[in-house]
């Protein structure tokens, strides 16, 4: 069992497991943090960016600044943004059977995968994840698309260049890979491969593997899965979360008994509790709208904003802000704000049992009601004229280098009675305001991440005990920037195996165990016997057969009607009659009377070649720690004999002699299997 | 009745406990021996081992019999010939916690009762003259010492330390003499069972003035402190540097264990080895250290426990002299700083204190409670300075949970207090003004919480400095240069009560000092303040809670009796309009705290009370004819009398007593001026008095109208006010313990003691 490692984010994983002949991706997140080397996309015309100064080098050559621009000691991308995608070369894409989401953020580079590998399998998604995935990459392409670029920059990937330029660029990683955002086409061609899959569904893959989703707790419709065979559990944890949110509790009883658990998505600021950074939102809010001061919250348009809008729907009145306009800007506004409360069944017990009052599950409703809440899909448009200030917005992208976010830190950014408040922990906020230096506006700093902590973890890991742990390598080691932080990491015993990007991984545990099946026919032939109480034994002689990964014991084939005469009739065409008793073989060898049967000088008649036989002479017997040595020395041969196996080993090439002890040790009780050597 | 077959085990109980009371004096014990009745209830032939005996009340009742019975030598003479000794040994491991308990004190009774006679007055006689029944006694405390079962032991400790803890009798020293050896064994076990209560016993004895002289003892002190677990031994330490005199080497002993797990944490924390340590040469105790590294539970206890007794040892006059006040600062900083996640040990104990203690709320609670204590003593300023970012920190801290943060208000507080006490100086020094500069905008953000318990404990924050520091300059500035002001006053209107009540305090508070909002505009100067009163009447006559209208009386009472300018202007209207408002309130606090702003308009008008001191001997002062009339007239308007009266007769006597002295008062003052025009007779007189009947029968409908100065005096003679005075000062079950029903009452107390059968803490 192998599993190749794509993606170096632990919160945007990509791997893949090889298991039991089938090929499964897990998740297919795309790492956006490479577009924070690129300049913002402004909506509207932007005098400053655009006269920003082109970078040159140390010794003044200039060639780059068409490509690399200056912006208060940062150097920035002057084009189209590009994403880092998973690596590619690790193994063939092609031959990935299925793949698995487990939610609407990891799923963001499944165009790239399934249009340009070859694939041809089948993903596996639950419906809310595909739906609002649909709505993530339809803003996406939105954003990009909508500000058309003409410049694409290369120049600056070459190599050897990108040695000679400032950190971070310097230091991006296969800046080579790194492509420009799919079309939309291509989001519907990949979003087509999909098949919706429900909660505890179990999904056959070729026979050989069952597949399951599991609630995780994170997000509308996120899951976790379960892949197991008949005798191995391996169970893929990504992205989950124990805090009561709006989406369906997590299920953990299922993850128990796992041979291995895949653990990924754990919470990024695992030193932040949300329920703290939530307060810190609303008192930060407060405090800028009260002075007259605008709100601006880059966020996704799905996931923690209908928790901070439920938030803020119970503190607004308390805190007098009842007046103050929320916007929520997004191409996909509506349609986001319109299926969270669609999806009821994925959805917190308490948030069903309104839908049956019957109420919408999520307060937002009500805000968008009294025009507390207004959504938009663009600034252009209504929008403009029913802007209002001082007030709230909700946009993206987060990441600040696209969407209607580069027009409000643009037009917001000069004042410090405005904040932005970073709540999405996706992007390093200082890295994403860089290119809005000199900023005036207040930064707040107040990552909302419900994924699961090594707390958290701890008290998972303690309640399923899997037999192994693999995590990626960020999670097997406290922070860089707190390497005393121990609590910081995963702790288990056996210690988790730890993945990096490029890596292939072979998990720990070896299949011991294949099902087969006996045809009722065969299985009516056998006559057990009892060995000892409670195991019975039967010797089988059938055909195995088998395809799709199903194997079954069939009764041999009946022998052809003899054609001619009884010449044709070999000793080895005889159908062993499975109804004549033979003694069983198993338990130990007593040593004793072994050795005495060798010493013997006997005649075998199952054995009929061997017409004259003497006994051995001259052998010893050793105790080892783990069994005896029986040593024939004048034969040349050794005979080790281990609680659980025998191996006769006889340099000398006559078979014959081996034969002569073989009979001797099978006609005394044998238990383990025995080897020649 | 006892005869009877279905006896109610209650009534049986009673019976028990009411034989035990007649059969106390010594006569009526013999009376009742006569009838053979005390067998029949406490002996072998009673309840004992029957079926009633399984009820815990009849247990109870038995033992309550014979603990009051027992007080003379025939009752003791009794108890040895009915066996009942057997029966209390038996009982002290009763199912019952109740009967269990009791049986323990009946044994300490009886041992005392039988001691106190021969022993009297003499030193501790010899084991071989004491009385066979205490020697029964005592030899089974001396088998249940040594048994392996650690109930059995457990029982026998916490019978010893009742002993030494109530009988002074000389006989305890031999008892000390007999026993302790038996004690001192029980530290060789390991691990030490009932350490709990051998402490306890410990310090019980050590608390025996007949006892504290022994020199064995502070060496059992000592031996136990080191046999004990670092979480065992706290309590022991913390009760020995408690005594009044003991040996300085056993207060080092102890001191030493409590500083052991700050000790250790400085340690582990130290960024370079050789930093000045808590102890000596002990920090790495190596017991104290695997208790702290062995689980979460066991460090976050050890610290806890810790911090807590170094706590209560701070303020006493006898802590450990001299005082490490400044390694403690820096070990509790440190302890702050593991659990905010911000200290950075290199060391692997370090390490591993961090990841327990990271995030730990309890831990944080207590060590912000202990540095809240030091802030008694002084520090070099550099330590002072890290005292005051970890408090920033933690006030800024979105991690910090609500009960942390009001720990850390009043920590804060505290330490801004300490730190301006410097003499001779009316402002606060550069320091604390930068530290303010930095706090207001913490409080201003704390202020918006989402989360109501924050916003209340900042309130609450705000008023206490204010409070202290309403007249400083710099304090002045600083607020007034933040938003703190405004948000208070947004805050009247929060959802929360508490927060309303909060807010309302500290808006009192805030304009008190004059430390406005805003400033007001400069051709309405009263306007604000104005707006402001009209929001307390408001919320004194609509809001829907208790807390915040108490909150918005007290205010407009220290108003008023501040005289502040804009109350000052027309206190006649502003009376009016808060008694109108406070006679019309369904909460008890609110109509006495009416009252007392009354008292206060009262005096202000008519002069002070007398002397409150309850045995100086005042003389009525007088005041002039003309004024009391004109006072009198004054009354009439803002309806005062209305009021007063109607509290008079209210449902709740707190509010009745606060009206009777406030007219009693105002008949003092009336009385003393004879001049003024009664209207005895008058009709209004007449139907004043009928509306009071109607009101004290509980008819409260009708209005008393306008009433006359002159008619007021009249009513205030008329009505027997001292009569009402005693009544009121009469305990509100009174009727009930009248002499008729106390048996009613006894039966009564048996049913409610009925329905507590199962153990209940």
């Amino acid at each position: 069992m192998k599993l190749y490692c794509l993606s170096g984010h632990p919160t945007l994983p990509c791997n893949v497991l090889k298991f039991k002949s089938t090929t499964i991706m897990l998740d297919c997140g795309l790492d956006m943090t490479s577009t924070l080397n690129f300049l913002p996309l402004p909506l509207v015309q932007s005098p400053r960016l655009s006269n920003l100064p082109g970078w040159s080098l140390k010794d003044g050559n200039a060639f780059l600044d068409k490509e690399l621009k200056e912006c208060s000691g940062h150097v920035f991308v002057d084009s189209v943004p590009e994403f880092c995608l998973p690596e590619t070369e690790l193994i063939d894409l092609s031959t990935v059977d299925v793949i698995l989401i487990s939610n609407y953020h990891c799923m963001m580079a499944l165009p790239y995968i399934t249009e340009h590998t070859g694939f041809t399998g089948t993903v596996y998604a639950t419906e809310p994840t595909v739906q609002i995935g649909r709505l993530l990459m339809e803003e996406l392409v939105n954003f990009i698309e909508r500000v058309p670029k003409a410049q694409s920059a290369s120049l600056w990937k070459n190599k050897d260049i990108q040695r000679l330029l400032p950190s971070p660029l310097k230091d991006a990683v296969e800046v080579s890979t790194w492509r420009r955002c799919y079309t939309m086409q291509e989001v519907n061609s990949a979003l087509s491969k999909i098949q919706l899959v429900g909660y505890s569904q179990k999904i056959e893959l070729f026979g050989a593997v069952q597949v399951t989703p599991l609630s995780s707790g994170y997000a509308l419709g996120s899951s976790n899965w379960i892949i197991q065979s008949h005798y191995e559990k391996v169970s893929y944890v990504s992205g989950s979360s124990l805090l009561t949110t709006h989406p369906q509790p997590m299920d953990q009883a299922s993850l128990k008994n796992s041979d291995v658990l895949i653990l990924t998505g754990l919470t990024q600021i695992p030193t932040a509790n949300p329920d703290g950074m939530v307060g810190e939102f609303c008192s930060n809010l407060a405090l800028t709208v009260r002075n007259g001061g605008n709100v601006l919250v880059p966020c996704y348009p799905s996931g923690v904003i209908y928790d901070l809008l439920e938030c803020l729907y119970q503190y607004i009145d308390s805190a007098g802000l009842s007046s103050i306009p929320f916007y929520f800007i997004s191409p996909v506004a509506n349609s986001s704000l319109e299926f969270s409360q669609i999806f009821a069944e994925w959805l917190c017990h308490n948030k069903q049992t309104k839908v049956y009052l019957p109420e919408p599950p999520f307060p937002h409703a009500e805000l968008i009601q009294t025009n507390k809440l207004k959504h938009y899909p663009s600034i252009h448009g209504d929008f403009s004229n029913d802007f209002r200030q001082p007030c709230v917005v909700f946009t993206g992208h987060p990441s600040l280098r696209f969407g209607d976010v580069v027009h409000f830190m643009e037009l917001w950014g000069k004042s410090s009675l405005n904040t932005v408040i970073f709540t999405e922990p996706d992007f390093s906020y200082l890295e994403a305001l860089a290119p809005y230096q000199p900023l005036a506006m207040k930064c707040i700093y107040c990552p909302i991440d419900t994924r699961l902590n090594f707390i958290q973890v701890s008290k998972l890991l303690k309640e399923v005990q899997p037999l192994h742990v693999v995590c990626p390598e960020q999670y097997a080691q406290p922070p860089p920037a707190q390497s005393h932080r121990m609590d910081l990491m995963i702790d288990c015993q056996p210690p988790a195996m730890s993945y990096r990007r490029a890596e292939v991984l072979a998990l720990p545990f070896k299949r011991r165990y294949e099902k087969i099946e006996i045809m009722p026919e065969l299985a009516d032939s056998l006559v057990p016997m009892e060995i000892k109480p409670g195991v019975s034994l039967a010797t089988v002689s059938a055909v195995l057969h088998t395809k799709d990964n199903k194997h079954v014991l069939q009764p041999p084939p009946r022998p052809a009607q003899p054609t001619g005469g009884k010449k044709r009739k070999r000793a080895s065409d005889d159908i062993p009659d499975c109804k004549v008793l033979k003694p069983l073989l198993s338990g130990s060898i007593p040593v004793e009377q072994f050795v005495q049967t060798l010493e013997k000088s006997t005649h075998h008649p199952p054995v009929p070649f061997l017409l004259e036989q003497h006994g051995f002479s001259d052998i010893k017997v050793e105790d080892t720690a783990k069994g005896h040595i029986v040593l024939l020395q004048e034969a040349e041969t050794l005979i080790q004999i281990e609680e659980d196996s025998t191996h006769i080993i006889c340099d000398n090439d006559e078979m014959l002699r081996t034969i002569r002890i073989l009979h001797i040790l099978l006609s005394s009780k044998l238990k383990t299997p025995v080897c020649l050597k | 009745m006892l005869k009877s077959q279905d006896l109610s085990s209650r009534i049986l109980s009673f019976s028990l406990r009411l034989a035990g009371i007649f059969a106390a004096q010594e006569n009526c014990f013999q009376y009742l021996q006569q009838g053979e009745l005390l067998p029949t209830l406490f002996g072998e032939a009673g309840p004992l081992g029957g079926a009633a005996w399984t009820a815990p009340t009849v247990r109870s009742g038995w033992v309550q019999g014979l603990r009051t019975l027992a007080r003379h030598p025939s009752a003791l003479r009794f108890l040895a010939a009915c066996g009942a000794v057997d029966t209390i040994f038996s009982l002290q491991g009763d199912s019952s916690l109740f009967v269990a308990s009791a049986a323990g004190q009946l044994l300490v009774h009886v041992l005392d009762l039988a001691m106190r006679g021969p022993a009297e007055g003499r030193r501790g006689p010899r084991a071989r003259d004491w009385p066979a029944c205490a020697q029964k006694i005592v030899c089974h405390i001396e088998d249940s010492l040594c048994s392996a079962a650690t109930p059995q032991v457990t029982q026998a400790l916490n019978v010893l330390t009742t002993v030494f803890g109530h009988c002074r009798g000389l006989w305890t020293q031999g008892l000390w003499v007999r026993l302790s050896p038996l004690v001192a064994r029980l530290l060789e076990k390991d691990p030490v069972p009932a350490s709990h209560s051998l402490v306890d016993l410990l310090l019980s004895v050590a608390r025996s003035s007949v006892l504290s002289s022994d020199r064995g003892l502070w060496e059992t002190l000592a031996q136990t402190l080191s046999h004990l677990s670092p979480t065992q031994a706290g309590p022991l330490a913390l009760g020995i540097l408690k005594l009044q005199d003991c040996p300085q080497a056993l207060r080092t002993q102890a001191f030493g264990i409590l500083l052991q797990p700050l000790a250790c944490v400085l340690e582990a924390a130290a960024q370079a080895p050789g930093t000045p340590g808590l102890l000596e040469g002990a920090a790495g105790d190596s017991m104290t250290v695997d208790t702290l590294l062995s689980s979460k539970s066991a460090c976050v206890g050890l610290l806890c426990c810790a911090l807590a007794h170094l706590g209560l040892l701070q303020p006493l006059p006898q802590r450990p002299s001299p005082w490490p006040q400044v390694p403690l600062l820096g070990a509790v900083v440190t302890i702050l700083r593991l659990c905010s996640g911000s200290a950075a040990p290199t060391s692997d104990v370090g390490g591993r204190l961090c990841a327990i203690l990271v995030g730990c709320g309890r831990v944080q609670r207590a060590a912000l409670d202990f540095l809240g204590a030091l802030s008694q003593g002084t520090g070099p300023q550099e330590l002072v300075t890290q005292v005051f970012s970890i408090l920033l920190e933690y006030l800024m801290s979105p991690e910090s949970s609500s009960m942390v943060l009001k720990k850390a208000f009043q920590a804060t507080l505290r330490w801004l207090l300490s730190s301006s006490k410097t003499p001779g100086c009316c402002d606060l020094d550069p320091h604390t003004q930068q530290f303010l500069r930095e706090l207001l905008p913490v409080l201003q953000k704390r202020l918006c919480s989402p989360c109501w318990e924050v916003r209340d404990s900042g309130l609450e924050f705000l008023t206490q400095m204010t409070r202290q520091w309403g007249g400083r300059t710099g304090f002045r500035q600083a607020l007034l240069a933040s938003e703190v002001p405004e948000l208070t006053r947004q805050l009247l209107r929060d959802p929360e009560s508490y927060v309303r009540a909060s807010a309302v305090t500290a808006t009192g508070q805030l304009s008190g000092w004059g430390l406005r909002a805003t400033p007001a505009s400069p051709e309405r100067p009263g306007a604000q303040q104005e707006s402001l009163l009209g929001e307390l009447l408001h919320i004194l006559s609509t809001d829907s809670e208790g807390f915040p209208r108490r909150a918005a009386m007290q205010v407009c009472t220290e108003w008023l009796r501040d005289g502040r300018a804009d109350v000052a202007e027309d206190p006649e209207r502003f009376v009016a309009g808060v008694l109108q408002a406070a006679s019309r309130d369904l909460d008890w606090e609110v109509r006495a705290q009416g009252l007392e702003l009354a008292l206060v308009f009262l005096e202000q008008l008519l002069g002070q009370r007398g002397s409150r001191c309850p045995y100086s001997v005042g003389l009525p002062e007088t005041a002039p004819p003309g004024v009391l009339a004109q006072a009198l007239q004054v009354l009439c308007r803002v309806q005062l009398f209305e009021f007063a009266f109607r509290a008079l007769f209210d449902c709740d006597r707190p509010v009745a007593q606060k009206s009777c002295d406030l007219l009693l008062f105002l008949r003092a003052k009336a009385a003393s001026c004879g001049s003024l025009q009664e209207a005895g007779d008058s009709p209004s007189v007449a139907s004043v008095e009928a509306t009071l009947q109607r009101w004290q029968a509980g008819e409260q409908g009708q209005p008393l109208g306008y009433l006359e100065p002159g008619a007021i005096v009249a009513v205030l003679r008329s009505v027997d006010l001292e009569g009402l005075r005693d009544t009121l000062a009469e305990s509100s079950d009174h009727v009930e313990k009248s002499p008729q029903s106390l048996l009613q009452d006894v039966l009564a107390a048996v049913g409610v003691l009925g329905e507590n059968e199962a153990d209940c803490y």
